[in-house]
């Protein structure tokens, strides 16, 4: 009994091809960059795009079947959608938008409302019952759109980057009650997002697309631990350096990467070198000095802080070093460093924090 | 030299471009003006004021007044109601010929009302296409009837319905739409619930804009319906009759046109026209 997808479907040029299970009771992130048909497949699900071959089964339910010539028009799936931009009615109140999925079924008006007034007092909006969607703050339209996407009973909750419009305060609130009511949602719930906090947060695993494609699938954890492209590394938070591994001295090697090199504890399941080779190194492990570090760090880069991103107690510091460092430090740090943007600073790290993963 | 003639040309030109405008666009300007404003200005000066209320209150200007509204009311009805479908039809469903079926729509709005009613005849009148087998099974004839003029006057008035609404359904987010049906909503519900609400304006904006060409109307009805007080004389031809009789009654009706217009004109540009 769970969400079954295997599909191919074209929008324009573009094809996505994308395959991949969810369990109900358990949340899958579906992460991936702009453009790499992450919407595409929203439609798909939701029945508003024909895929071009391939399956969509949902509890033992056939939505989409090319071969055996099956597609379910959207009224009759069981999916309950946030949309990109949400997507309320303007024209309707926050009560009538939430009420809009019953009375569609021909659930006579009073008994529509009293569920959707219920819906909304559950999320905190009894006050803004009456409001017209313009007059919504971010994180209320938010919840409205959340409450008439659950207010039929669907049996798969697709959240199309659900916070991806709201302001930094109004998505950490939203962030919250997101988790809650996903847990307390029964069926499958699916979240779209390109954003790795909100993947790493709100989800049990994740499947990674890029150009259309499924490029790994796994928990946040499982990814971290072995990314399989640029792309992974990168949006799990994790330095990534890809290149040549060189033995230099007893015990240690050198990565040679495009960028230039990092020195890595020498791997025991690799004899020779000279095989293309992954190094991951976790920016928490990377010491960051405001002048030329004296100690045991084999690895020191010198470089400009190109960008400062603070989440929560926490600041990544993107040092433009060769090759370029991501470090993970407190705000405390920040602060007792002077680090801004343009500062130069020192990045160092033991060689045997990277971990490296040969072929 | 060669940099410095360039400057006071590109000086010359900005004192142009800032300066009043060209006497010759002036002088055409106002011309183009009086064009508009002398008729006007002559109606106002010809009009028998003292006599307006017995002219306006006479028993044929009542009736054509009468007649004006049912027929204008009707045919701006008829128009949103077969305009809408239309307006639909062309700005969400992709269907072969989609361009020549616009383009047909949008043809009475730009062909010669006169002709507009030689083809209603052709079509409608008792020895029209459908006119004919109409009168042979029910002795039914529409020429020279109240629906005669109705017919004639959405015939030339819903193009704006549909031109107004195509536009109108447009600029709606189709993803709304979309969102709709995926929340258990049928077509015909998402249209009654999301589409049709959001048109408001556009509804208003089209009715108004036909209601007032169905108010003017002249050519067709004349030719397709005919000039018969109390059955199809609405207020156009009852001034191409008085004309002919009475003159300044004439000008009392023309003016009462011109003042409904000139309503139409301020009530769309400040509510609709504007924001739409």
């Amino acid at each position: 009994m769970s969400l079954g997808v295997d599909v191919r479907a074209r929008r324009g040029t573009f094809v996505v091809e994308a395959a991949f299970r969810a369990e109900p009771g358990h949340t899958l992130a579906l992460l991936g960059p702009n453009g790499a048909g992450k919407s595409t497949l929203v439609d798909v699900l939701a029945g508003l795009l024909q895929p071009d071959a391939g399956s969509v089964t949902l509890e033992g339910i056939t939505l989409d079947d090319v071969a055996g010539g099956v597609h379910a028009e959207p009224e009759a799936r069981p999916v309950g959608v946030v949309f990109q931009g949400l997507l309320l009615f303007p024209h309707l109140s926050a009560v009538e938008n939430v009420a809009f999925p019953l009375r569609a079924r021909g659930i006579a008006r009073p008994e529509a409302r009293r569920r959707a007034t219920g819906l909304l007092t559950d999320l905190g909006l009894a006050d803004r019952a009456s409001a017209r969607p313009r007059d919504l703050s971010g994180g209320e339209a938010q919840r409205v759109a959340l409450a008439r996407a659950l207010v039929a009973e669907p049996r798969l909750l697709l959240l199309d980057e659900p916070l991806s419009a709201l302001d930094v305060r109004a998505r950490t609130q939203t962030r919250a009650l997101l988790r809650s009511t996903l847990a307390e949602f029964p069926g499958v719930r699916l979240l779209v997002t390109h954003d790795p906090v909100e993947a790493m947060t709100l989800a049990d695993r994740m499947v990674l697309l890029e150009d259309g494609r499924v490029t790994q699938a796994g928990t946040a954890q499982e990814i971290r631990a072995a990314p399989r492209t640029r792309y992974a590394a990168d949006l799990i938070g994790v330095n990534f350096f890809e290149g040549r591994l060189e033995r230099l001295d007893a015990g240690a090697g050198r990565i040679a990467a495009a960028a230039g090199d990092i020195i890595v504890a020498w791997p025991e399941n690799v004899e020779a070198g000279g095989e293309s080779a992954i190094g991951i190194l976790r920016p928490a492990d990377v010491i960051l000095h405001v002048a030329r570090p004296e100690g045991s760090a084999r690895n020191v880069l010198r470089g400009a802080v190109s960008q400062i991103a603070i989440e929560g107690e926490r600041a990544r510091v993107h040092v433009e070093s060769s090759p370029p460092i991501v470090a993970e430090v407190t705000l405390a740090s920040v602060e007792r460093l002077g680090l801004r943007e343009g500062t130069d600073v020192w990045a160092s790290f033991k060689a045997f924090e990277v971990r490296v993963l040969a072929p | 030299m060669a940099g410095g003639s360039q400057e006071t040309g590109s000086l010359a030109s900005l004192g142009r471009r800032s300066g009043a405008t060209p006497p010759a666009l002036l002088v055409l300007a106002a011309i183009g003006l009086a064009l508009v404003a002398l008729p006007l200005v002559g109606l106002a000066l010809r009009t028998p004021w003292s006599r307006l209320g017995q002219i306006l209150g006479s028993e044929a200007a009542l009736t054509a007044l009468r007649l004006s509204l049912v027929v204008s009311i009707a045919a701006a009805a008829i128009g949103l109601l077969v305009g809408f479908p239309l307006a639909w039809m062309l700005a969400r469903s992709r269907f072969r010929g989609r361009t020549l079926v616009r383009g047909l729509v949008l043809l009475p709005l730009v062909m010669p009302p006169v002709v507009g009613g030689v083809a209603l005849l052709t079509a409608f009148g008792r020895s029209g296409i459908l006119g004919r087998p109409l009168y042979e099974a029910f002795g039914f004839q529409i020429t020279f009837t109240t629906w005669a003029a109705i017919l004639a006057s959405t015939f030339v008035s819903f193009p704006l319905i549909v031109l107004v609404l195509e536009a109108g359904i447009r600029s709606i987010n189709e993803r709304l739409e979309q969102a709709a049906a995926t929340m258990g909503a049928s077509r015909w519900y998402v249209i009654r619930r999301v589409t049709l609400p959001m048109l408001g304006p556009q509804l208003v904006a089209g009715a108004v804009l036909a209601w007032a060409r169905a108010l003017g109307e002249f050519g067709a009805t004349i030719t397709f319906a005919g000039n018969l007080r109390g059955r199809t004389q609405t207020v156009p031809l009852a001034v191409f009759q008085f004309l002919q009789t009475d003159p300044e009654g004439a000008v009392a009706l023309s003016l009462l046109l011109v003042a409904v217009a000139l309503f139409v004109i301020v009530a769309l540009r400040a509510r609709f026209l504007s924001t739409s």
